[in-house]
């Protein structure tokens, strides 16, 4: 297999032997693995597209409420803020997180989205990608190649670590949607591979040790919230990785880094609503009524 | 080290909340219902860990039914798989148990079928929505569905795998993977083929007419 990798180091080996960027190399692996033409593949992209941008638009426009009640409605109200508002964080910014945010509501509604890599961090990569595109006029192929800059590094995290929340906690749900996403943004940007993996490495080591503790079990408080800092968390490193930023520990090695904390985690801090804010007073109270209804 | 493909990170295509709980439920259902060939009379689902505690809120029992109702993890119909169930008149139960050192998602299926004829299956839901089962019929094996895939219960003796695989070469059909499994020397033995090639059918019938040792052939094309 001509285009095969399995870490990081390896990815950016082919970069260089090839000449080409990371979003070249994954769609060319796909080829290869697949057997499927590079336009075919290029079209199932697409379609991961359109669909993100509908779950990014009905959370930002449609009045949403989750299953259990818990969680709607965020969405919207932050994107009143940033529009009508002078904002502490930047409109720029504020519209990636309440795009995020509006594809986690869609999502705790039982409605349509795109698992990236998982529906609980299925808001990072949409909010930060569709922002990025409308802000910088990027074009809808650009976009779609991201897709595959970002998938590139899920794939390096999922062979070499854990994407489960069960598995690793949010660090490896939510921090490896927003290593994809910085990733992305990088390269969309202009950035080198070696930079997009800095980027990735970088917001990784931010989110090292988050613990998966929803309450009741629910993909819906904090997941909202924490997809929102997650954007940020991607927007951030991006931006430190394109000014020239590196990060000291190499990526694969973060990844490896995130995998052991991830299996150091207690159970009641991997998704079993037993730790965290699951147990709290308030949450333990919310899971009663929700479970008693 | 498995290998996935760019769409198993950026993808499914699915109905929320939880890719690992309700997407990956569904598949692990159809994997079951296709096992089952949609027969389905039957179905205790037992649940262990996360799958136990967090079933309700992430709908991983309307998951777990839609797929083995045959619905894909996008249908919008998933959120009414229990009235559905019922409304054809499937008798079914959520238990929540331990089943040892499983992953964290992991459910057993028990169905019985129209003819009394009974199916256990265990399977993981690994994250992302991808899956592997790790169990049929008391027999350890693993795969994952993402290959086209026959699961032959035959009798074990020499040759009857190269009786299996002459037909497979016949048809052309490549083999990807190949794993056997046996629970004693001349009893029953499983046989996992995952191949590059989709499968007819008309194959499967002919190569359980063709070979009387095999008891059972089950066929999944793709989840």
């Amino acid at each position: 297999m001509k285009y095969k990798f399995n870490t990081g180091k390896e990815l950016i080996e082919l970069c260089k032997k090839h000449n080409k960027k990371i979003y070249e190399i994954m769609l060319l692996r796909e080829v290869e693995n697949s057997e499927k033409s590079e336009n075919d593949i290029f079209d199932l992209m697409k379609e991961n597209l359109y669909v993100m941008k509908k779950a990014v638009k009905k959370g930002l426009e449609e009045d949403i409420k989750s299953v259990s009640g818990l969680v709607g409605g965020d969405a919207k109200k932050l994107k009143n803020r940033y529009e009508k508002d002078k904002t502490v964080s930047g409109g720029k910014m504020l519209k990636a997180v309440a795009s995020a945010m509006a594809v986690l509501e869609v999502n705790a509604s039982m409605g349509q989205v795109v698992a990236a890599p998982t529906a609980g961090s299925c808001g990072i990569l949409p909010g930060v990608l569709i922002t990025i595109g409308e802000e910088f006029n990027i074009a809808e192929d650009d976009l779609i190649n991201a897709l595959f800059t970002a998938s590139a590094i899920g794939l390096i995290i999922s062979l070499n670590a854990t994407v489960s929340g069960a598995e690793g906690g949010c660090q490896a749900e939510t921090g490896t949607a927003s290593a994809m996403a910085a990733a992305a943004v990088v390269e969309i940007l202009g950035g080198s591979p070696q930079e997009a993996l800095h980027a990735a490495a970088m917001t990784l080591k931010n989110i090292l040790g988050l613990v998966c503790d929803p309450i009741a079990g629910l993909v819906e408080c904090p997941c909202v919230k924490r997809n929102a800092i997650g954007t940020a968390n991607a927007l951030i490193s991006a931006d430190m990785a394109l000014a020239g930023i590196k990060s000291i520990i190499p990526f694969d090695e973060v990844v490896d880094a995130m995998y052991r904390v991830g299996k150091s985690l207690p159970v009641a801090l991997r998704e079993t609503a037993l730790g965290g804010l699951a147990a709290t007073p308030t949450g333990r109270s919310i899971m009663n009524e929700i479970f008693t209804k | 080290m498995k290998n996935y493909s760019a769409f198993e990170i950026i993808g499914p295509k699915m109905i929320g909340p939880s890719s690992s709980h309700t997407a990956g439920a569904a598949r692990l259902g159809r994997i079951a219902g296709k096992i089952a060939n949609y027969d389905i009379k039957k179905v205790k689902f037992i649940l262990h860990g996360s799958f136990s505690k967090t079933y309700k809120g992430h709908g991983t029992d309307r998951a777990l039914m839609a797929g083995i109702l045959g619905m894909r993890e996008s249908d919008e119909e998933l959120k009414n798989s229990l009235k559905i169930a019922e409304e054809k008149g499937i008798d079914f139960e959520f238990i929540e148990d331990d089943l040892g050192e499983v992953h964290p998602n992991t459910v057993k299926f028990h169905i019985e079928k129209s003819n009394g004829e009974e199916i256990q299956l265990i399977g993981s839901s690994i994250g992302g929505g991808n899956i592997k089962i790790i169990e049929i019929n008391g027999l350890r094996l693993e795969f994952t569905g993402q290959y086209p895939t026959i699961i032959t219960r035959h009798l074990d003796y020499p040759g009857i795998i190269a009786k299996i695989t002459k037909i497979l070469a016949y048809y052309k059909i490549n083999i990807a993977f190949m794993s056997v499994y046996r629970q004693d020397k001349g009893q029953d033995a499983f046989m996992v083929i995952e191949t590059d090639n989709k499968l007819e059918p008309k194959l499967i019938e002919y190569m359980k007419n063709s070979i009387e040792d095999i008891k059972n052939i089950y066929l999944i094309n793709s989840i």
